[in-house]
């Protein structure tokens, strides 16, 4: 009986999972509002929720701008990352020299700081390339990407290779209809990281140098130069980004993986 | 030539070693075994014996590493290659992104029929297993008997003359399984093709087969040999005869002979 109703408690209304985060969000900004502008106990350097609203509204041609810019990095740097990453995941897993040869590259990989070599890239492609941004980008996309699909390529279960066998599969057919679909909700999941570490990566490296423009160099910039408020919308503008690609690439896992292999 | 390719299966001297870490594992040795076209041979043992490891060499997912193993008068791998065989194994091993009906016209796809030759031949499956309400449900909606019955349909898609089965029924629960025992008797009836079916269960085979293959492990080879003779008796007529109870007694004394089988594998 006990353990009945815990597993009813546990079950929140659907309404409630919705309305639930939506009324504690509401209330953190109620409390930033309060502390900002009613008892003026927040330090100066923090600007009122409104004042950010209204940057963010006033502003709103710039900050798309520069939103379209880093975007546009941060989605160059996603696909040519996730492309190389396919491609060498499907050369690994195929040839076991190969395997060998990228897999303590690609450890390496992981482990290096990649933001940390932005002012050398933003110094060898020039202050005026997007080059640098991208190549950020796509170094931190390829990582997550190169180990999800070659996992997933080798998730092929022995009575499905059999059953191929046995039909006279060729090659080309056994990776069409069999090794394909069971790697795709791997993919899926490792460009759904990647999505974000592409972001975060495209941003942060406009700290580093590079063209004058961008969200991260709006930040940087007006936080320097005192304008809290405008320099809070254009993180918010950085969160819109972030959130728009986790959500595409999370429907996209989501539709994938509706029939993932019992 | 022509006695050679009215045998669905002929397997002389055959045999299977595995190279392991620890050395050479023997499987498989000496078997001499034929399956004329149409009949069903089931082949029984403790595990070990290299029943399935056999069935495995027949259809070409393994190479025997002695002997000459023939299908209907071809070595293994062209008889594979033509499709001479449909296969179902323990698991059904359908590809769960598929519908019944997708999984079941796989073979026909690898082979480029056409899209309408498909329908036809897949409405007449589903029909021969009775799953035509089914087909557009995907495998994961199914009980583990309906997907076992998938797995035959699919098998047979291509008009084999031939069905390896590897423990198809192991899995599933007693009452399925006497049902899918005797639609499998039905179908082989049906399409006259010949089966060689790996099982566990002394019932089973005494059941189904015209023959039963008793094996042994350590190394796996054929002890005997039983033919059953039951072939005018069907379904429950056939389960409760005294006939069918002599023979489960013959196949359990003749197992006796090789290790004592574990509890579950009646």
């Amino acid at each position: 009986m006990t353990a009945i109703s815990t597993v009813v408690e546990r079950q929140l209304p659907s309404w409630l999972k919705i309305i639930a985060p939506i009324t504690v969000g509401l209330m953190m900004l109620l409390i930033w509002f309060l502390a900002v502008d009613v008892f003026a106990v927040a330090p100066r350097a923090l600007p009122s929720p409104v004042a950010v609203v209204s940057e963010l509204v006033l502003r709103s041609d710039i900050i798309l701008e520069d939103m379209g810019v880093t975007a546009t990095n941060a989605l160059i740097g996603l696909a040519i990352g996730s492309i190389a990453a396919i491609a060498l995941a499907a050369l690994a897993s195929n040839l076991r020299p190969i395997d060998g040869m990228l897999a303590p590259l690609v450890a390496a990989l992981a482990v290096v700081p990649i933001v940390a070599l932005t002012p050398i890239l933003n110094t060898m492609f020039g202050a005026s390339s997007q080059f640098g941004r991208q190549t950020v980008a796509a170094i931190a996309a390829f990582v997550p990407v190169f180990v999800n699909v070659l996992r997933g390529l080798r998730q092929t279960r022995p009575v499905h290779r059999d059953v191929l066998r046995a039909s006279a599969a060729t090659g080309l057919q056994t990776f069409r209809l069999l090794t394909m679909p069971t790697a795709l909700p791997y993919l899926m999941t490792g460009l759904r990281i990647a999505s974000s570490l592409a972001v975060i990566a495209a941003l942060v490296a406009e700290y580093f140098g590079g063209p004058a423009d961008g969200i991260g160099t709006a930040i940087a910039t007006y936080a320097k130069s005192g304008r809290a408020a405008l320099a809070f919308a254009y993180v918010a503008g950085a969160i819109a980004i972030g959130l728009a690609l986790f959500l595409v690439t999370s429907l996209l896992e989501r539709a994938v993986t509706r029939r993932t292999p019992v | 030539m022509t006695i050679d390719a009215r045998l669905a299966v002929r397997a002389a001297g055959v045999g299977k070693v595995f190279p392991t870490k620890d050395g050479e594992v023997v499987a498989l040795t000496a078997v001499d075994l034929t399956v004329a076209a149409g009949e069903f041979v089931a082949l029984i043992g403790p595990s070990g014996c290299g029943k399935s490891t056999l069935l495995r060499l027949i259809a070409d997912l393994d190479s025997a590493s002695s002997g000459t193993l023939e299908i209907f008068g071809k070595p293994a791998q062209q008889a594979r290659i033509d499709q001479d065989y449909g296969i179902a194994f323990q698991q059904a091993g359908l590809l769960p992104w598929r519908t019944v009906k997708a999984n079941i016209e796989l073979p026909l796809e690898l082979h480029g029929v056409a899209r309408t030759e498909r329908s036809v031949r897949v409405a007449e499956l589903a029909e021969l297993v009775g799953l035509t309400e089914f087909i557009d449900r995907y495998p994961d909606q199914l009980s583990g008997g309906m997907q076992q019955r998938v797995a035959i349909a699919r098998a047979l898609a291509t008009r084999p003359s031939l069905l390896l089965m590897d423990e198809p029924f192991g899995a599933l629960d007693e009452m399925t399984r006497e049902y899918l025992q005797s639609e499998l008797a039905r179908i082989a009836a049906e399409t006259e093709a010949a089966v060689v079916f790996v099982t566990h269960s002394i019932p089973e085979a005494v059941f189904l087969a015209d023959r039963v293959v008793v094996m042994s492990p350590r190394p796996g080879r054929i002890t005997q040999i039983l033919p059953m003779g039951l072939s005018g008796m069907t379904g429950d007529a056939l389960r409760e005869s005294s006939a069918y109870f002599e023979r489960v007694t013959a196949v359990r004394e003749a197992l006796h002979g090789a290790p004592v089988e574990r509890a579950n594998e009646r």
